[in-house]
C-alpha cells in the first residue's frame, strides 16, 4: 500500500510550521510519529497534498520540570516518557499508561503530542490528561495560547485546535506526593485500543479517599471525566457498595460505539470494572 | 511528484537515492537499495516483519518515509552477521533453537530482538515477551523465538544457556 503524492515540507522551527500550515491551509497536515497518519493515508483515508514533518523542529522534545509543573515536549515519544526519570518519580501514572499504548516499535516513534492533538476516541492519553488536569501549549499564526486538557475535545477527530495551530508542549502539575494512580484498560490484544479504559488519581487521608478524579478513554467520542463517579468515593474506604456506585456512575456516562469491541451493553459493562479495578489499585498504592 | 535526494548509511555503507516523498522506507530499502531481507508483511504498523534499526531505535519501516530516513543510520537484517560472515549471537540462536519455521518473521524478529538486548542484556522471559510483542509470528507459538532470544543473550554475556524446563 501507497500513500497518494504529496509535498514533504521540513520546518526548523515552530514559528516556520506554523507559518507553513496557516499558509498552506486544509491540506496540509502536520507529521508527528505518523503512527496514526502514515497508515490512514495508505489505506487512502488521509490524503493530504502538504505533510509539514515536524522532526526538525528544535524545542518540540524533552521533558523538564518547571517548579510545581513538568512540561512535556509533543514531539516527546511514549519511549522517552518510559525512559524518564522525572517522570517515574513525579508522575508514573503517565509510565503506566504509555506501556499500553501500542508495542515497543511504535512506542520509538509515536509521541505524546500526536497521541492527544489526534483526537482519536482511542487514544490513551487525553483522558489521562484530562484526569491530571493537564493543560496543552497551542501556537498559532495570532500567536501562543493555553487550553485546558477538559476544555480541548470536542468530538471524534474535532479539537480546540484552531487552522494553522500547533500542540508545542504539555504542562502537567505534578499530583501530590503519597498519591495513588492507576490506568485499567481492557484490549483484545497487544496494540490494540481500548475496549474500555479507566484513569484513577487520588490521595488518602484516614484509610479514606481525600480527593478523586476518574476519566475513561474510548467510551464516548471523546475522552470522558468521570465526576460523579470520583464525588461517589470521597470519604469512603471503597467499600463494595460504593465502588458499585461509583462503576454505576462512570456507566451513567459512557456513551461507546458498538463496534468489533463489541456492543454497547458489554463495553459499558467492562468500562464500570475497569474503573473500580482502577480504583482499587490507586488506593492501595496511595500512601 | 518531485523527488528528493536522500543519503543514509545502512549497515554501515553510504546509500543515496531519488525518492518521490511517499516512498516508504521500506519500498527504498527493498527496491532501490535491492535488499530484500526486510520484509513487507501487514502494511498496516501491526507484523512487525518490516523491523529495521533506525539512529538505536526499532522501527517499522513500512510507517516512516523514505525522506524521513535521510541522514540516519540504519541497520537491516543484511547488517546482522558478524563481520567475518558468521552467524551472529541472536542468529545462532535462532538456529539452534529452532525458532523459526516458515522465516518470513524472522527478520523483524531479530531486528528487534537485536535492541532489546542492548537496552536490557539479561531480560527475564517476560521482558522478551513484552518486547516482541510488535512482531507476530504465526508459525512457532514464540516459544523457540523466546528460547532463541535467550540462547543470544547467554551466549553475549558469556553465561551458559541452559532451557527453562517445560
Amino acid at each position: 500500500m501507497i500513500p497518494g503524492p504529496f509535498s514533504y515540507h521540513r520546518p526548523a522551527t515552530v514559528a516556520d510550521a506554523v507559518k507553513l500550515l496557516s499558509t498552506l491551509g486544509d491540506e496540509a497536515r502536520p507529521l508527528a510519529g505518523g503512527h496514526s497518519l502514515v497508515p490512514m493515508m495508505k489505506l487512502r483515508l488521509a490524503t493530504p497534498e502538504h505533510l509539514v514533518d515536524l522532526h526538525g523542529v528544535a524545542g518540540l522534545k524533552g521533558i523538564r520540570r518547571d517548579g510545581g509543573k513538568v512540561v512535556i515536549g509533543a514531539m516527546t515519544t511514549q519511549h522517552e516518557l518510559l525512559a524518564s526519570d522525572e517522570i517515574a518519580k513525579s508522575i508514573p501514572i503517565l509510565q503506566e499508561t504509555a506501556l499500553l499504548i501500542a508495542d515497543p516499535q511504535v512506542r520509538y516513534r509515536g509521541t505524546i503530542g500526536g497521541n492527544i492533538a489526534n483526537g482519536d476516541p482511542g487514544n490513551d492519553m487525553p483522558a489521562l490528561m484530562m484526569t491530571l488536569g493537564a493543560t496543552y501549549r497551542l501556537e498559532g499564526p495570532q500567536g501562543g495560547r493555553e487550553v485546558a486538557a477538559a476544555d480541548f475535545y470536542q468530538g471524534a477527530y474535532f479539537t480546540a485546535i484552531e487552522p494553522g495551530e500547533l500542540v508545542t508542549a504539555i504542562s502537567i502539575a505534578v499530583p501530590p506526593a503519597g498519591h495513588g494512580h492507576a490506568y485499567e484498560k481492557l484490549k483484545r490484544k497487544v496494540g490494540d485500543y481500548a475496549t474500555a479504559a479507566a484513569a484513577v488519581i487520588l490521595t488518602m487521608s484516614g484509610g479514606k479517599v481525600a480527593t478523586c478524579t476518574v476519566g475513561l478513554t474510548n467510551l464516548s467520542e471523546t475522552p470522558l471525566l468521570a465526576d460523579a463517579a470520583a464525588k461517589a468515593v470521597i470519604g469512603t474506604s471503597l467499600d463494595p457498595a460504593t465502588l458499585k456506585k461509583a462503576a454505576a456512575a462512570a456507566e451513567a456516562i459512557m456513551v461507546p460505539a458498538a463496534d468489533a469491541r463489541g456492543p454497547v451493553e458489554y463495553r459499558k459493562h467492562v468500562g464500570g470494572i475497569m474503573v473500580m479495578r482502577a480504583l482499587q489499585r490507586a488506593a492501595a498504592k496511595a500512601a | 511528484m518531485a523527488k528528493t535526494q536522500i543519503t543514509m548509511k545502512v549497515n554501515g555503507a553510504e546509500v543515496e537515492g531519488l525518492v518521490e516523498p511517499r516512498t516508504l522506507l521500506v519500498h527504498f530499502i527493498r527496491e532501490n537499495l535491492q535488499m530484500t531481507g526486510t520484509h513487507i508483511g501487514c502494511e498496516t504498523t501491526h507484523c512487525g516483519a518490516c523491523t529495521v534499526d533506525i539512529d538505536g531505535m526499532s522501527v517499522k519501516s513500512c510507517t516512516m518515509f523514505a525522506v524521513q530516513a535521510d541522514g540516519s543510520d540504519v541497520t537491516t537484517i543484511e547488517g546482522m552477521a558478524n563481520p567475518d560472515g558468521s552467524l551472529s549471537a541472536l542468529q545462532e540462536g535462532f538456529r539452534m533453537m529452532h525458532g523459526l519455521q516458515c522465516g518470513f518473521c524472522t527478520p523483524g524478529m531479530i531486528m528487534r530482538a537485536q535492541r532489546l538486548l542492548k537496552e536490557n542484556p539479561s531480560p527475564t522471559e517476560a521482558e522478551i515477551r513484552m518486547g516482541i510483542s510488535g512482531n507476530i509470528c504465526r508459525c512457532t507459538g514464540y516459544q523457540n523465538i523466546v528460547k532463541a532470544i535467550q540462547y543470544a543473550a547467554a551466549k553475549i554475556n558469556g553465561v551458559e544457556f541452559r532451557e527453562a524446563a517445560e
